[in-house]
């Protein structure tokens, strides 16, 4: 039997594959790289493109990711895939709309922040919350 | 005493609220059952990255990220996951009160705090009681996706990058089972590694492509945002399992009040009954 390497192909919503194979083809960011087993360590970010991962002479598994991150250790291999289109612009974007919305949300607030306030309000509504528990367990 | 018709519309009016609370407990529940499977589904990669994580803390980079490093604190972030909507228990009460004790020790110790809200509960909590709020998010609605939070984590990011904060914190509540949500405080930066794996104790490093730099950015940053993301599922799960068991107890309550009213309303009108029977017979005797 030819060796086998472990390979997990993960996102973050889901997991894609896991299982063993005699290789497997990524689309790294400098180029295309085949991993067989007891391959040196590797850490790389990964373009978007197909993985293929041969499971044995005949069979094959084909996997599209948009990007993501590859991680090979001698005997295992994982793929982190991104589920969103990454990209330097887009991310300031997302960021900046974070921003404006906090921004949005203060526009009449007070710097810092009152303890005292806060802390009398949850404690009110801790004490609420007990009372009820309460109530239900005398009447059981 | 109240009358048998005021009763009678006040029975009926806590019916239909009950409808309504049964109705939400129905909902609450197969909500719950998606958002325990989306938290099963987004456990796979958490695990995955940590375990690279790990390997890479005993890995001997010529590049020490700042992610990995810490340094003197006199400011940190905190990250507040809450639900959108109310009704649902003392969820967001406990979770702010945990967030509010560590705040509290940290203003003791004279450290600053800016802080970014998932969630509206969150947002207008804080909005009333001050803070510096510097991101927010919400409306990410039954099904988060991760793309939805880059922003807010971005923000977070580039302030500890910019030495603007120096440790970065995410509270959220931790789903253990359907009845005990339990609200946490976890510190995502800088990064605490896992325990040393003795196999990789050896002196090794990694090939990295292109440079360390570049990989090791990307794959922090990633880190970062899906224990975030971890946390909204997780958080979500919570809010399911606790407005279900919260509109429980009220679809029970509002049984026990409708069978007390129903008691007083029997016998307001056995009163009734026995009153004008006697007026009869009063009547007639004293023709």
């Amino acid at each position: 039997m030819a060796m086998t390497i472990h390979v997990d192909i993960v996102s973050a919503e889901a997991q894609i594959f896991s299982g063993l194979a005699e290789m497997v083809i990524a689309p790294a960011e400098k180029g295309e790289v085949g991993i067989l087993p007891r391959h040196a360590p590797l850490l790389t970010t990964l373009r978007a493109g197909d993985i293929r991962v041969k499971i044995n002479a005949q069979e094959e598994e084909i996997f599209y990711v948009s990007g993501g991150m590859l991680e090979v250790q001698p005997h295992k291999v994982t793929v982190l895939s991104d589920t969103a289109l990454r990209a330097h612009d887009l991310d300031e974007e997302a960021a900046l709309e974070a921003k404006q919305r906090a921004e949005q949300l203060l526009q009449n607030r007070q710097a810092a922040f009152d303890y005292a306030k806060a802390q009398a309000e949850l404690a009110e509504a801790i004490a609420q919350l007990r009372a009820i528990e309460k109530l239900r367990k005398i009447k059981r | 005493m109240a009358t048998g018709k005021e009763i009678r519309t006040k029975i009926t009016s806590i019916k239909s609220t009950q409808k309504i609370t049964k109705a939400m407990e129905m909902v609450a529940a197969s909500k719950m059952r998606k958002a325990q499977e989306r938290m099963a589904k987004s456990r796979p990669y958490a695990d995955k990255i940590r375990a690279v994580i790990g390997h890479l803390a005993h890995a001997h980079p010529e590049y020490k990220h700042p992610y990995m490093m810490g340094r003197e604190v006199s400011r940190v972030g905190v990250i507040i996951v809450s639900t959108d909507r109310g009704l649902c228990g003392g969820l967001n009460t406990n979770l702010f009160k945990v967030a509010l004790q560590s705040m509290r020790k940290w203003q003791q110790s004279n450290i600053d705090m800016d802080l970014c809200t998932i969630g509206n509960k969150a947002s207008l909590f804080f909005r009333r009681f001050g803070g510096n709020i510097v991101a927010q998010k919400s409306h990410l609605g039954d099904s988060p996706s991760l793309e939805n939070l880059i922003g807010i984590v971005r923000v977070m990011l580039d302030n500890y990058d910019e030495k603007k904060i120096d440790q970065l914190y995410v509270v959220f509540n931790r789903f253990v089972n359907t009845m005990t949500q339990q609200p946490i405080i976890q510190q995502l930066l800088p990064i605490v590694a896992d325990q040393p794996d003795e196999r990789l104790a050896h002196h090794w490093d990694y090939l990295y492509e292109p440079n360390s730099q570049e990989v090791l950015d990307a794959l922090l940053m990633r880190y970062i945002e899906s224990l975030v993301y971890q946390s909204v599922v997780e958080n979500l799960a919570c809010e399911q399992a606790s407005r279900m068991v919260a509109m429980k107890n009220a679809s029970e309550n509002a049984g026990d009040l409708i069978q007390e009213l129903q008691l007083a309303y029997n016998k307001a009108r056995q009163a009734a009954i026995t009153q004008e029977l006697s007026e009869i017979v009063g009547g007639a005797a004293a023709v």
